[in-house]
């Protein structure tokens, strides 16, 4: 089935390359049956894809192991779980991936979009197909996943240990959708600005799709967080990684695009800078992918491999470079409608919000890219670490928690000072019993995290004064219950109300990383067996070493041939809190030259860390245990010149039992975090904020305030 | 499995073709019977498009007249600011929705405003 997989890729080069034409034809003649066989141009590249996407997934589980992909990324003894999410593990899957998604969401943004703005949508067409075409010709002539050997390997190399773990699975799905839905708003502002339609109808027509991108890359950056705290084996869930700051830029203009399109929508402002938030979007998205595939930097995610940089150079040159000229040469279009009416207003507090953001996102550009600008200027490659990121992200995050609590207390267009200062008492009390609690519990010598808790107090102080409020106001106009007013209320305003939960979100979201980051124990050891040691209040026990083989043993299928670990048991104040299951795997290096028994335990070796959470703290544990000892490295070395290939294992077994029966010292890592689960509990705040903001009201909802508020601006304007 | 990997990818083509060709072969078909082609700068295109952009900016404004309701009840604004802002509010959203009204009357007149 190869072969049907290397004929979708030609084929739907063809269609781009025939849409991108049509569309153009039909957006400069208004030919509406051009137009229309662009966008179904794009539909039919979706086909395309989906009948590729499902060519190679079908060769994964099949073992097919023809396809070089399949060889180099999964094996027979991979889990199905596994095997069905290794097709994305690969440079070549993974660029099918990203072209698969951005033909579902295209399609469906242009099928929303059918009957509106059709010269709009013939240039985002166009640009969309244009997308579609760079990543299918890359596949095609740098990187095929249907590249085969013949004849076939009976086993492949396996999926990448790291990999193997539930997280991994959905992370870059989440992370790719986010970064192809950053493409559809782009495509449309390009669309507006060639035809000179630069009104709000293309923002309003594809805000969701801004909001679905944000929505996306934040669940794949907290997956991918959740993934490195839980799975790998630092103990971290952020490490300022260029990957990661990849997929943060483009998700804090998105942050900024958001809350400045409200702007343009209400008073016809900030048209040039919205335009240039789109652009840079979707540009800092096809950054973020040029980074993992081109080899110019170092990173854990990166697939490697130096010959797909230049091909996107030219593509981001070419976004920049056009982006530049199509604002400057429509910027009389995109003169704003009206001024700011006053400094005090929600406007002038989302101003100075997007500013800050886009403050947040060049510094992380700057420390991402550094490396790659000095070494270009210098010829010495320099790197920034996470103390630089800190010092300024730090700040600048105070002041963004701290306006997203100012800005729902203060109104549209203008608010009085004494209107202010009568909203401000809540939220200031809040922040200030905070403080009061905090330095009363000793809380002063770390000053950021004080001050971040005490805006994070504001912050809910804020939003919960705007519901208690609002549902007030809706239990006097229509006499609910309280719980069916604020009910109400938010189904009434979804967006104004889950944006103020989003806002809740990010405030637990930051208290969880100031906690965690500023108040954290963290201890290197050295144990024997029975020895025990401090970490903060927590006393941890070694009370016995582990071991397995596999596969009987392999319950978490992780793959290894060899797994050791330690039995803790973690007490505080004399009671026991938690017993923890820390262990490393050793795999398999597939090298021979290394012996029969020593290739199988030569390659990898995985943390498996193990962690006891709670809501108050997590107390976090790794082990790298010691098997370079002589006596255990005799058992290799005999086996590597006494036992022959299929009977290495036995001396894996053999190694074990010694390994428990006389243990040496193992090398530990403990840590005590506190409050990092309201990390993940913040996001999924945020997530369920973001889905109620974005949720459409129901078309008889909207017909019915329709027709009252006619009634009612004809009234209003006649008793005026 | 060749065989089968071909005559799948004959069926694709078929399709995409299908589906790609579906709006120009419409277009050659009215062109036949001796229908003008349709254009997007033909009036009536243009003023279906003209009636989605003032409806969209209708709902807006009834989303505005709304959040400044909404922020007079909980105290965001005062009643004086409120009034202005209300009437002229108000007066935006009838401009917009006198030029649908003019839009509708221009045009066919059992298009919904």
């Amino acid at each position: 089935m190869a072969e049907l997989g290397r004929i979708c890729l030609p084929l739907a080069l063809i269609v781009c390359v025939y849409g991108i034409g049509v569309s153009l034809y039909g957006a400069r003649t208004g030919r509406v049956e051009f137009s229309d066989s662009g966008r179904r141009a794009v539909y039919a590249l979706a086909l395309i894809l989906t009948v590729a996407f499902a060519v190679l997934e079908v060769a994964f589980l099949r073992n097919d192991f023809a396809f070089n992909t399949v060889a180099d990324t999964s094996s027979r003894t991979t889990p199905t779980f596994y095997r069905a999410a290794a097709v994305w593990s690969s440079q070549e899957g993974s660029l099918l991936l990203w072209a698969w998604l951005l033909s579902l969401w295209s399609s469906l943004a242009l099928f929303l979009v059918r009957r509106r703005m059709r010269d709009v949508a013939a240039y985002a067409t166009a640009v969309l197909l244009g997308f579609g075409g760079f990543f299918v010709a890359l596949m095609i002539f740098y990187a095929s996943p249907f590249a085969t050997t013949s004849p076939a390997p009976s086993e492949g190399v396996g999926l990448d240990p790291l990999l193997r773990f539930p997280t991994m699975m959905i992370h870059p799905p989440m992370l790719y959708s986010g970064y192809t839905l950053c493409t559809i708003p782009l495509a449309f502002a390009v669309g507006a600005l060639l035809a000179r339609r630069v009104d709000t109808d293309w923002i309003r027509a594809t805000r969701r799709f801004a909001f679905a991108a944000w929505l996306f890359l934040g669940v794949g950056i907290l997956l991918g967080a959740r993934w490195s705290y839980s799975e790998l084996g630092w103990g971290g869930y952020w490490g300022w990684d260029a990957v990661e700051n990849a997929s943060l830029m483009p998700w804090l203009t998105g942050t900024a695009f958001l809350h400045s399109l409200m702007i343009q929508e209400k008073r016809g402002m900030l048209k040039v800078w919205n335009v240039s938030l789109v652009l840079a979007t979707g540009t800092l998205a096809i950054m973020g992918t040029f980074l993992v595939r081109s080899g110019v930097l170092n990173s854990i995610h990166a697939f490697g491999g130096a010959t797909l940089g230049v091909p996107f150079v030219v593509l981001i040159g070419v976004l920049i470079a056009g982006s530049i000229y199509l604002v400057v040469s429509r910027r009389e279009m995109l003169r704003s409608e009206h001024r700011l009416d006053a400094l005090l207003s929600r406007e002038s507090i989302f101003l100075a919000n997007n500013v800050v953001l886009v403050a947040l996102c060049f510094v992380i550009f700057w420390g991402t890219y550094f490396p790659l600008i000095s070494e270009a200027l210098t010829g010495n490659e320099a790197s920034v670490g996470p103390p630089w990121f800190d010092r300024y992200t730090v700040p600048l995050a105070l002041i963004l928690v701290l306006l997203s609590g100012i800005g729902p207390v203060i109104a549209w267009r203008r608010a009085t000072l004494a209107n202010a200062r009568r909203n401000f008492v809540i939220p200031l009390l809040s922040a200030l019993l905070t403080l009061i609690v905090l330095l009363a519990a000793g809380v002063s010598e770390k000053p950021f995290a004080l001050a971040m808790f005490c805006c994070a107090a504001f912050v809910l102080g804020s939003i919960s004064q705007e519901f208690f409020r609002g549902a007030r106001a809706r239990r006097a106009m229509a006499g609910e219950a309280a719980p069916l007013a604020v009910i109400a209320l938010v189904q009434r305003n979804r967006r104004r109300y889950g944006g103020y939960i989003v806002h809740v979100g990010i405030a637990v979201l930051f208290v969880g990383v100031a906690a965690s980051s500023s108040f954290q124990h963290a201890v290197e050891q050295r144990l024997s067996r029975g020895q025990s040691t401090h970490v903060g209040a927590y006393t941890v026990r070694y009370v016995r070493p582990t071991a397995s083989i596999t596969p009987k043993n392999d319950r978490a299928h992780t793959g290894s041939t060899l797994d050791i670990g330690a039995v803790l048991d973690v007490s505080k104040g004399g009671h026991h809190v938690a017993t923890l299951h820390p262990s490393e795997g050793f795999y398999d290096s597939g090298e021979p030259a290394q012996g029969t028994v020593g290739h199988l335990i030569g390659g990898q070796a995985v943390s498996h860390i193990s962690m006891n959470g709670g809501v108050t703290r997590d107390v976090w544990t790794a082990i790298a245990p010691d098997i370079s000892t002589p006596a255990l490295q005799r058992i290799v070395n005999v086996g590597n010149r006494t036992l022959p290939a299929e009977d290495g294992e036995l001396a894996i077994g053999f190694l074990a039992r010694s390994y428990l029966k006389d243990p040496p010292p193992a090398q530990f890592h403990f840590i005590v975090s506190p409050l990092v689960m309201w990390i993940w509990i913040g996001g999924l705040i945020v997530f369920g904020g973001g889905l109620i903001a974005i949720w459409p009201t129901p078309s008889a909802v909207r017909r019915r305030v329709a027709m009252r508020s006619r009634a009612r601006s004809a009234h209003g304007l006649a008793r005026a | 499995m060749a065989v089968l990997a071909a005559v799948l990818a004959c069926i694709l083509l078929v399709v995409v073709f299908a589906l790609v060709s579906a709006p120009l072969r419409a277009a050659r078909s009215r062109e036949l019977a001796g229908e003008p082609p349709v254009s997007e700068l033909d009036p009536e295109r243009q003023a279906s498009n003209e009636r989605g952009r003032l409806q969209s900016e209708r709902e807006a404004k009834y989303r505005e007249i709304r959040d400044a309701e909404l922020d007079l009840r909980t105290g965001k604004l005062s009643r004086e600011d409120y009034d202005a802002i209300d009437s002229a509010l108000r007066a935006e959203a009838l401009t917009i929705l006198d030029e649908i009204e003019h839009l509708d009357e221009r045009s066919n007149p059992e298009v919904e405003g």
